[in-house]
C-alpha cells in the first residue's frame, strides 16, 4: 500500500468533520496554555539567573490571591472544553437507527468480514458505500477485541463480541479511505487494514447487484480447481455463495478476484500475489491462520485458475 | 613487643573489624535492612532492567525505521513491547521512585531507618523476584499480549504460552511487594519522625510519597484481585472474562484500568515530590505556594480513582459513562497545572542556577506540560475517538512517562547522587548527557503526534510505505539511538564519578532539607545530631539564624501507635481487594444466569450457624483484649483460646459447606455464580485461616511467656481478625442475603 494515508484533519463526513473542529479549537487552548507556562519558565531562564557571590532572592513563598486565580481559570477552561466535547460527541455519534443496520462488520484473526442482511452479499475487507449516505454499521467480532477505525471517515470503536456496537459511516466525497484495527489483537495485527470505497449511488447499487451474484460454473482447469476446493477442505473455511454459504473461518471467496489486496492489506491482489500465498500464506503474512497447504504445481494452476472465475 | 599499648590494640580492631566488612561485603547487601542500601538495591535493580527494557525499545524502533520493515518477526515484536511496557512501569519507574523513597523519607524525616527495616528487606527483594519471574518466561514463551493484557486475547484460546501465566505470577509479587514498601511508608512517616517534624512541615516529596502510598494500597490490590481472576481463567477454567462463556472481557477492562491509572499517578506523584525539591533548592527560593502543591497532590489522588473509563471511551459504554468519565478526568487538569505554575512561579524571582539536576527538572515542567495538555486531549470522548491507539496516544504517554517521570528520575540522580555517594558526578558529562537526553527524546516522540494524525495504529509490527510516514518513523528510531547515547553516558559518568568524583561534602547544593544535614554518604544510624526543625527548611533556618523561615503551627507530634497504624494499612489494602471482588460477584449475579445460582444453590440456614461462630469471635477477642488491658492473664487465655476455636469452626462449616456444593454440581466451573462465589468466599476462608495463624502466634508466644517483656501484638493482629468478620458481614449480606431479594 502506498500514496496518502488520509488525516484525522482532512474530515470527509460530518462526523469526523465535529471531531477535527473540536480538535483544532482545543490544540489553540492548550497552545495558549502552554505558551503560558513557557513564558514563565523562559523569562525566569533569561531573566533570573544566579550569579556567583549575588546575595539570595526575596524568600516569598506563596500567594494567595495567584493560586485563587490560577485554580479558577483553568475550572472555567475546562467547563468550555465539557461543553464543546459534549456537542461534539453528539454531532459525531448519533444515536443508532431502529431496526437492521445497513451493514454488519466482523473483526476476525486478522481480517475483516462485511456482510449486509438488509442489501444480501458478504465481502471482506473492503466496504463499499454510496457518497453522501449515512451507513449504519453494526460491530461484531469472531474472536478477540478489534476496533474499526477509518480516520477521515468515523470514529473507532472496539468490535466486543456479542455487544453490538455501533457506529454512523459517512464519506461526502467518492474516494478510497484507509482503514484499519486499531485495538492490538495479536500477531498479525499491523495487516488488519481494510479500505472504504466510496462511490456514486448507481455504482453503488450496480455493485451490490455485482456481489449478490453467486459464482459462475466454472468450465476447464477452473472446473478441476473448485473440484480441488472441496476435496482439499478448502470449503470448510472459505464460503462461495452457490457452492457453500457457511463457513466463515476465512474470508468469503465469491468475489475474490474484484478485491484490491490480499491479506488484510499485506499485499496487492495480483495472480503472482496469489501464488505467492497459495504456495506459502505463512510467507507472505506469518502467523496467519491459514496454513500452508503445500500443493503441487499442477493443483496450484488449477486452483488458481478457479480463483481467478470468481469476480 | 609482645605486650600491644591500649591504643594500638583498638586500632587493630578497628583494622579488623574494616577487614571483615570488606570480606563479608556481598552478604552484606544481601541481608542488609538498612534502608539506604535498600533504596540503593531498588535503584540498582531499576537501572539492570532499564538496560533491558531500553535494549527493548531500541528494538521497537530499529524494527519501524523503514516501512515494511522485517528486522524483527511479528511475533518477536509483540514480545518486544509487551516486555517493554511491563518492565518500564514495574521493574524501572516504580523500584526507581520507591528507592528515592526509602533512601530519603526516613532521612528528610529525621529518621533512623524506616519502620519495618525487615519488611522492607522483603519488599526490594521481590523485586528481582519477580523480574525473574517474568523473564524467566523466555523459556516457554515470551508473554506477547501487550501490557495490559486485554482478554479475550490473554486467555487460554488466543494466547496458549504458558508466558502469560508467568506474566500474572511476576505481577501479583511486585504487586505485594509495593503493598508492603507503600504500607511501611505510610506508618514511617506517621510514626518516626523526628521531633518537630509535624505532617505540616515535611518536604514536599516526604508529603507526596505519603500521599502516593495510599494510591499504592488501594490500587494494586484491584489489581491483583484481577489478576488472579485471570490466572483462574486460563489454569482452573473460569471464564469471568470470556464473552462466550457468560463473562465479560469489559470487566477486565475495568479491574485492569481501576488499577492502571491510579498507576499513572502512583509513577507521576513521586517525580511532582522530587521536582518540589529540586527546582526551589536551584531557585534559591521556597516552593511557591507549599499548601497548593500538597492539598493538589490530595486532590489528585482522590480524582484519580475516579477516571479509569476514559481508557474505554471506544468499548460502547454510552453516552452517560462516556460523559461521565470525560469531566472527571479533564478536572484531573486543574490540581496538576496548580502545580506547574507553582513550579514556574518558584523560580520566577528567583536566582536560577542551571545545574545538571535543574536542566532535568526545568525539562520535566516543559515536557511534562506537553504530555498533560495532550492527556486532556484524551479526557474528550469525541477525541479520542480518533486518537485512541494510535500513535499520537504511544506520544501522549511517553511525554508523561519518560518526559515526565523518567525526567524527574534522572533529576534525582543527579540531586542526590552526591549523597548517597559521597562523590559529584561530573556535570560537563551530566550537560552533554542531558543535551542528548532532550533531543533524543523529543527526536523520538514528538513526530509521533503527527503520525498519529495521519491514522498510525500502535502496536503495529510495520507499516505500509504511506506518504510521510517512512521518514517521520525514521526520525524517531533516529531520536531513539540519541537516548540510548544518553543512557550510556549517564552509566559512564555514574560508574565513573562513583569512583573518581570530586568530594561531595555534607551539602554541596545549600539545599534546607534534612538529608543535607549529614554526612555523605550518611552513617548507619543516619545522624549524629539534627538542627532545630521549626519550619519546611530547617537548614535554611539554621544556616539564616538572623532570618529564618516563619515558624509552621506548633512543635508537637501526634504519634500513633505503630503496630496498629501497620494495621489499619493492610486493612484499607485488603479492603480494596475484597472490595473488588465483591463488586464482581454483583457484576455477575445481579441478573439470574442459567444453571446454579445464589437464591436456589446456598443453603443461608446452615451457613448462618458458622456465620455466628464467626461474629462470637469477635466478641470473645474483645474480652480477650480486655482481659489483657485488666492484666488477667486467665481471662486472656480462656478467650483468646475460644476466639480461635470459634474461627476453626467457621474454617470447618465452609468446608463442609464447599463439599456439599461440590456434590450438588456447583462445581467453580460450572458457571460464573459458581466461578464468582468461590473466588469471594474462598478468599476471605484464605485471610480467616490467615488471621488464625496470626492469632495462634499471639497464642503460642502468650503460653511460653515470651511476649511479656515486648508491647503486645493482639491489639495489632485483632483488628485484622475483626476486619476479616466484617467482610463475612458484606459477603453474607451480599452473597446469601441479597439474592433473595432480586
Amino acid at each position: 500500500m502506498n500514496g496518502s494515508s488520509g488525516s484525522i484533519f482532512d474530515p470527509v463526513s460530518p462526523h469526523t468533520q465535529a471531531i477535527s473542529d473540536l480538535f483544532v479549537i482545543t490544540l489553540w487552548i492548550c497552545a495558549a496554555i502552554f505558551a503560558v507556562v513557557a513564558g514563565i519558565v523562559g523569562y525566569s531562564l533569561v531573566h533570573y539567573r544566579w550569579n556567583e557571590g549575588a546575595a539570595d532572592p526575596v524568600q516569598i513563598a506563596g500567594s494567595k490571591r495567584l493560586e485563587i486565580i490560577w485554580t479558577a481559570i483553568p475550572c472555567v477552561i475546562v467547563l468550555v472544553l465539557f461543553g464543546l466535547t459534549v456537542h461534539a460527541m453528539e454531532q459525531s455519534d448519533p444515536e443508532p437507527p431502529v431496526g437492521e443496520p445497513d451493514l454488519e462488520v466482523i473483526g476476525h484473526q486478522w481480517w475483516w468480514e462485511v456482510r449486509s442482511p438488509k442489501l444480501g452479499f458478504v465481502a471482506a475487507n473492503e466496504i463499499y458505500i454510496p457518497v453522501g449516505r449515512p451507513m449504519s454499521i453494526r460491530l461484531d467480532t469472531a474472536d478477540v477485541l478489534h476496533e474499526f477505525w477509518v480516520p477521515q471517515l468515523t470514529r473507532k470503536m472496539t468490535t466486543v463480541p456479542g455487544r453490538g456496537n455501533h457506529v454512523w459511516m459517512q464519506a461526502d466525497q467518492p474516494g478510497i479511505y484507509q482503514g484499519v484495527c486499531s485495538e492490538f489483537c495479536g500477531t498479525q495485527h499491523a495487516w488488519m487494514r481494510f479500505e472504504v470505497i466510496a462511490v456514486s449511488e448507481e455504482e453503488f447499487d450496480a455493485w451490490v447487484e455485482q456481489q449478490r451474484q453467486t459464482a459462475a460454473v466454472p468450465t476447464g482447469d477452473a472446473a478441476r480447481g473448485a473440484q480441488l476446493f472441496r476435496d482439499l477442505t478448502c470449503i470448510n473455511c472459505h464460503a462461495i455463495q452457490g457452492v457453500a454459504s457457511h463457513p466463515t473461518a476465512g474470508p468469503d471467496l465469491t468475489h475474490v478476484a474484484s478485491r484490491r489486496f490480499l491479506g488484510s492489506g499485506i499485499v496487492p491482489n495480483t495472480p503472482e500475489n496469489l501464488r505467492r500465498w497459495m504456495t506459502d500464506p505463512q510467507e507472505v503474512k506469518p502467523g496467519a491462520l491459514m496454513p500452508n497447504f503445500k500443493l503441487n504445481d499442477e493443483q496450484l494452476a488449477h486452483l488458481l485458475a478457479y480463483l481467478a472465475t470468481l469476480r | 613487643m609482645n605486650a600491644a599499648s591500649p591504643s594500638s590494640a583498638s586500632a587493630l580492631t578497628a583494622e579488623s573489624v574494616a577487614e571483615a566488612k570488606r570480606a563479608h561485603w556481598r552478604l552484606a547487601w544481601l541481608s542488609t535492612v538498612d534502608h539506604k542500601r535498600i533504596g540503593i538495591l531498588y535503584l540498582l535493580f531499576a537501572l539492570l532492567f532499564f538496560v533491558i527494557g531500553g535494549l527493548e525499545a531500541l528494538f521497537i524502533r530499529l524494527q519501524l525505521a523503514v516501512p515494511n520493515n522485517t528486522l524483527v518477526s511479528p511475533d518477536a515484536f509483540n514480545a518486544l513491547f509487551t516486555m517493554h511496557g511491563t518492565t518500564m512501569i514495574f521493574l524501572v519507574a516504580m523500584p526507581a521512585l520507591f528507592g528515592f523513597a526509602n533512601y530519603f523519607v526516613p532521612l528528610m524525616i529525621g529518621a533512623h531507618d524506616m519502620a519495618f527495616p525487615r519488611l522492607n528487606a522483603l519488599s526490594v527483594w521481590l523485586v528481582p523476584f519477580g523480574g525473574a519471574l517474568l523473564h524467566f518466561s523466555i523459556f516457554v514463551g515470551v508473554p506477547d499480549m501487550g501490557w495490559f493484557a486485554y482478554t479475550p486475547l490473554s486467555e487460554r484460546p488466543y494466547s496458549p504460552s504458558l508466558g502469560v501465566d508467568y506474566w500474572l505470577i511476576a505481577l501479583i509479587v511486585l504487586g505485594i511487594g509495593s503493598v508492603a514498601t507503600a504500607i511501611n511508608l505510610i506508618v514511617t512517616v506517621l510514626t518516626v519522625r523526628a521531633p518537630g517534624m509535624t505532617l505540616r512541615r515535611l518536604p514536599l516529596f516526604v508529603w507526596i510519597n505519603f500521599v502516593n502510598s495510599f494510591i499504592v494500597i488501594f490500587a494494586l490490590p484491584v489489581l491483583n484481585a484481577g489478576l488472579v481472576m485471570l490466572l483462574m481463567d486460563r489454569q482452573l477454567g473460569t471464564s469471568f472474562f470470556m464473552e462466550r462463556e457468560g463473562g465479560s472481557s469489559i470487566l477486565w477492562q475495568h479491574i485492569f484500568w481501576s488499577f492502571g491509572h491510579p498507576e499513572v499517578y502512583i509513577l507521576a506523584l513521586p517525580a511532582f515530590g522530587i521536582i518540589s525539591e529540586v527546582i526551589p533548592v536551584f531557585s534559591r527560593k521556597p516552593i511557591f505556594g507549599y499548601e497548593f502543591v500538597a492539598v493538589s497532590s490530595v486532590a489528585i489522588a482522590l480524582l484519580s480513582f475516579g477516571v479509569w473509563a476514559h481508557h474505554m471511551f471506544t468499548v460502547g459504554m454510552g453516552r452517560g459513562p462516556d460523559t461521565f468519565f470525560a469531566i472527571a478526568s479533564m478536572l484531573i487538569a486543574i490540581p496538576t497545572g496548580v502545580k506547574v505554575l507553582n513550579w514556574s512561579a518558584t523560580m520566577f524571582k528567583g536566582s536560577v542556577k542551571l545545574t545538571v539536576p535543574m536542566l532535568y527538572a526545568i525539562a520535566f515542567v516543559v515536557q511534562f506540560t506537553l504530555g498533560g495538555l495532550s492527556g486532556v486531549t484524551h479526557a474528550s470522548p469525541a477525541l479520542d475517538w480518533q486518537t485512541k491507539n494510535s500513535y499520537y496516544l504511544v506520544a501522549h504517554f511517553h511525554y508523561v512517562a519518560v518526559g515526565g517521570i523518567v525526567f524527574a528520575i534522572l533529576a534525582a540522580i543527579h540531586y542526590w547522587f552526591p549523597k548517597m555517594s559521597g562523590r559529584m558526578l561530573s556535570e560537563r558529562l551530566g550537560k552533554w548527557t542531558f543535551w542528548c537526553m532532550v533531543l533524543g527524546f523529543n527526536g523520538t516522540f514528538a513526530i509521533q503526534h503527527i503520525l498519529g494524525f495521519l491514522g498510525m495504529g500502535r502496536r503495529v509490527y510495520t507499516y505500509p510505505d504511506f506518504e510521510h510516514w517512512g521518514w517521520m518513523n525514521f526520525v524517531s528510531t533516529i531520536g531513539a539511538c540519541l537516548m540510548a547515547v544518553a543512557a550510556l553516558l549517564l552509566v559512564w559518568n555514574l560508574l565513573r564519578s562513583f569512583f573518581r568524583g570530586a568530594p561531595a561534602g555534607t551539602n554541596p547544593w545549600n539545599a534546607w532539607t534534612l538529608e543535607w544535614a549529614t554526612t555523605s554518604p550518611p552513617p548507619v544510624h543516619n545522624f549524629d545530631a539534627l538542627p532545630p526543625i521549626h519550619s519546611r527548611r530547617p537548614l535554611w533556618d539554621y544556616a539564616n539564624p538572623d532570618r529564618p523561615d516563619p515558624r509552621v503551627g506548633g512543635d508537637a507530634l501526634t504519634v500513633p501507635n505503630r503496630a496498629n497504624t501497620s494495621s489499619w494499612s493492610l486493612i484499607a489494602s485488603e479492603a480494596a481487594f475484597f472490595g473488588t471482588l465483591l463488586l464482581v460477584f454483583l457484576y455477575f449475579n445481579l441478573e439470574p444466569r442459567p444453571g446454579p445460582n445464589a437464591k436456589d444453590s446456598l443453603d443461608l440456614a446452615t451457613t448462618a450457624v458458622f456465620s455466628v461462630c464467626l461474629f462470637a469471635s469477635s466478641f470473645t477477642l474483645w474480652r480477650a483484649e480486655a482481659a489483657e488491658r485488666a492484666g488477667r492473664r486467665g481471662g486472656l487465655v480462656g478467650w483468646l483460646a475460644l476466639t480461635i476455636a470459634l474461627g476453626a469452626v467457621f474454617l470447618v462449616g465452609q468446608a463442609l459447606e464447599y463439599r456439599e456444593l461440590y456434590h450438588g454440581g456447583v462445581t467453580l466451573t460450572a458457571n460464573l455464580f459458581a466461578s464468582s462465589f468461590y473466588l469471594l468466599t474462598g478468599f476471605h476462608g484464605f485471610h480467616v485461616l490467615g488471621g488464625l495463624v496470626a492469632l495462634l502466634i499471639v497464642f503460642g508466644l502468650l503460653v511460653t511467656g515470651d511476649y511479656r517483656n515486648r508491647p503486645s501484638p493482639l491489639v495489632a493482629v485483632g483488628l485484622y481478625w475483626h476486619f476479616v468478620d466484617v467482610v463475612w458481614v458484606l459477603v453474607l449480606a451480599v452473597v446469601y442475603v441479597l439474592p433473595r431479594f432480586l
